[in-house]
């Protein structure tokens, strides 16, 4: 039996990463339940608002407060960037065969992917915590990092605004009707394609967001948007596409498979999760929350 | 019936890329040896993608099975490659027959998913099981085959090595692409189709569609692992990239270039990306931006690929007449 401080250490660890992992897949999730469409390049936008994020860091310095203004511009500069890809090219795509979306979408990988090289050089960048939550606290034996914590308050609490919007108010109301009959709401006067590029706009702000808050704790490389999207992708298979707390429980299943398989059996933690999505997908292909799509 | 279909195109390439070595440049063999394989390796998709309407993204880990079979049954057995070559088809077909057991469950998008998720582990496995993969680093030095034999034929005395194992390639991918071609004309090819068409109709007029798709998958999985084992000795060595989903996408992406309608499409398409790349590499490291930009031309102006604008052309030709 390992020690139990050592348990709660990787639990903690594992919670992190799926919270981290809920911002991104919460947004994917969002945009497949509404649009239909599976979004390869939801990592890319993660990816984009960690170099943007970074970007702004470089311009407003590192004082009080600056690293919060950062990550929400990089956030808000992935929404727009996401509202365009959307109005622009994604629109026409619509109600063509889905392989025609998945690789446009993954074309737009190919693409960005090329965009932040030249942009940002293909080195290692990262940003320092934010002023206030650079300390850290021992709990029960192990030393959790300030920004940690607010992470793992962070998770919860994007849970419940979401959840609140979702049900709670009439856009919400709108983007539930949308996942369930899209032509029956457009047949009763509701703009559907605004619905449309607003649902895409806050899926991308969310990758953006992920991506400027991750900054702090992860290095910024080429690669990380493969890197994610493989596990975003992992999450909502697992939670169920377009379901809201199945993104949720996915999450947290993913990050506790991840750090205690490393303890299981330490050379195949990947392929433990990987095994833990085909599980699921040929038990319940519609995730463990999700519900049948016909 | 366009007219070009009444052109035997079939014959026509066979007699070129037999004609390749003839050159005498390294260069022209190696990028026709890749053009060959890959062609393989996306014609097999097509049974799926464009016969079947089975949307599977990973077809890359049959490709990786059969390459890391028939390499390793080669350099670390010293099997021949007459038996290690269609060892690597067979256990590609078998990994397709247990994972195809459960995809054909799934529809759509989850197939999708399932086939991604089933490839995955498959390059997780190659990646992770260093004592009979090589894990991370792969298993470079997969030796050529016996290929002295070719060079007492006449005419081919001068030629070299990787010259000889390019015919081989050519005449054995030729016979593969001939056994495809029979099935998709044959009576269960045309049920493919109608399974493409409307599933439910099919299922209506009797169809086991289920096990129609299994075996479908399977014969896609199993020639993709003869072109997988093909592009191990080509590539002179088996590595855990070949079973990434990169790699099924790059598959796609010919299939769709060149056109899913058609059976010689993904043919055009692995000749046409392949050819491009070497040319484009050769000016700028930003392949990736330029493969993304021509697939969103590709996807909005000719969603028919390369033989399918074609063929409308003609067709538009034969009209006027």
């Amino acid at each position: 039996m390992p020690d139990p401080s050592f348990l709660f250490a990787q639990a903690l660890s594992g919670l992190t990463v799926a919270m981290f992992l809920f911002l991104i897949a919460s947004g994917l999730s969002l945009i497949f339940g509404v649009l239909r469409v599976l979004n390869f390049a939801h990592g890319s936008f993660y990816m984009l608002g960690a170099y943007l994020a970074w970007q702004f860091v470089q311009w407003v310095g590192t004082g009080p407060g600056r690293f919060w203004w950062a990550a929400a511009g990089a956030a808000a500069g992935i929404a727009v960037l996401g509202g365009l890809v959307e109005r622009l090219l994604l629109r026409h795509l619509y109600g063509k065969d889905e392989l025609y979306q998945l690789l446009f979408t993954y074309a737009l990988v190919l693409i960005l992917s090329d965009v932040a090289k030249v942009a940002w050089g293909t080195g290692q960048l990262s940003v320092s915590r934010p002023p206030g939550l650079d300390g850290a606290v021992r709990l029960a034996g192990t030393v959790v990092p300030y920004y940690n914590l607010f992470i793992l308050l962070l998770g919860p609490a994007i849970a419940v605004a979401f959840w609140v919007v979702l049900y709670r108010t009439r856009a919400g109301r709108l983007i539930r009707a949308a996942a369930l009959d899209r032509e029956m709401l457009g047949a009763l006067g509701t703009d559907v394609n605004r619905l449309y590029t607003g649902v895409f706009v806050l899926g991308s702000f969310l990758a953006g967001l992920g991506g400027a808050l991750v900054t702090p704790v992860k290095t910024i490389v080429p690669g990380m948007d493969v890197e994610i999207i493989v596990e975003a992708f992992i999450v909502v298979v697992i939670g169920g596409l377009g379901s809201f707390w199945g993104t949720f429980l996915g999450a947290l299943v993913y990050g506790q498979v991840l750090s205690f398989g490393i303890l299981v059996i330490p050379r195949f933690s990947i392929f433990s999760v990987f095994a833990l999505m085909a599980v699921v997908l040929i038990l319940r292909p519609w995730g463990l929350l999700g519900r049948p799509l016909r | 019936m366009s007219r070009l279909r009444r052109v035997p195109w079939g014959g026509l390439a066979l007699a070129a890329a037999l004609a390749v070595p003839a050159f005498g440049s390294r260069f022209y063999t190696f990028v026709a040896t890749d053009v060959v394989i890959l062609a393989l390796f996306a014609v097999s998709l097509n049974l799926l993608l464009g016969y079947t309407g089975l949307v599977s993204f990973g077809h890359a880990a049959y490709f990786a099975i059969g390459a890391y079979t028939c390499g390793i049954l080669m350099k670390k057995a010293a099997v021949p490659f007459a038996l290690a070559w269609p060892a690597g088809g067979l256990l590609a077909a078998a990994l397709a027959l247990v994972f195809g057991f459960f995809c054909v469950r799934l529809t759509k998008i989850y197939f999708a998913m399932l086939t991604l998720a089933f490839a995955q582990i498959v390059w997780a496995i190659c990646f992770k099981w260093n004592d009979v993969t090589g894990g991370e680093q792969g298993m470079p030095e997969v030796p050529y085959p016996e290929l002295a034999w070719m060079a007492r034929l006449p005419g081919l005395g001068d030629l070299r090595t990787s010259d000889h194992f390019y015919l081989l390639t050519v005449v054995l991918v030729g016979l593969c692409l001939g056994i495809l071609r029979r099935i998709v004309g044959s009576p269960f090819g045309r049920i493919l189709t109608t399974i493409r068409e409307n599933p439910e109709r099919a299922e209506f007029i009797g169809v086991d569609v289920r096990r129609y798709e299994l075996v479908a998958f399977v014969i896609a999985g199993g020639f993709a692992g003869l072109a997988g084992a093909l592009f191990g000795i080509f590539n002179r060595g088996v590595f855990p990239d070949f079973a990434y989903w990169p790699k099924s996408s790059e598959a796609l992406i010919m299939t769709l270039l060149g056109g899913m309608g058609h059976f010689w499409g993904p043919a055009v398409g692995a000749l046409v990306l392949l050819v491009l790349n070497q040319q484009i590499t050769a000016y700028t490291e930003y392949w990736p931006f330029v493969l993304g930009t021509i697939l969103i031309v590709l996807l909005f102006a000719f969603p028919g690929g390369i033989v399918g604008a074609l063929d409308a052309a003609a067709r538009r030709l034969g009209r006027r007449r």
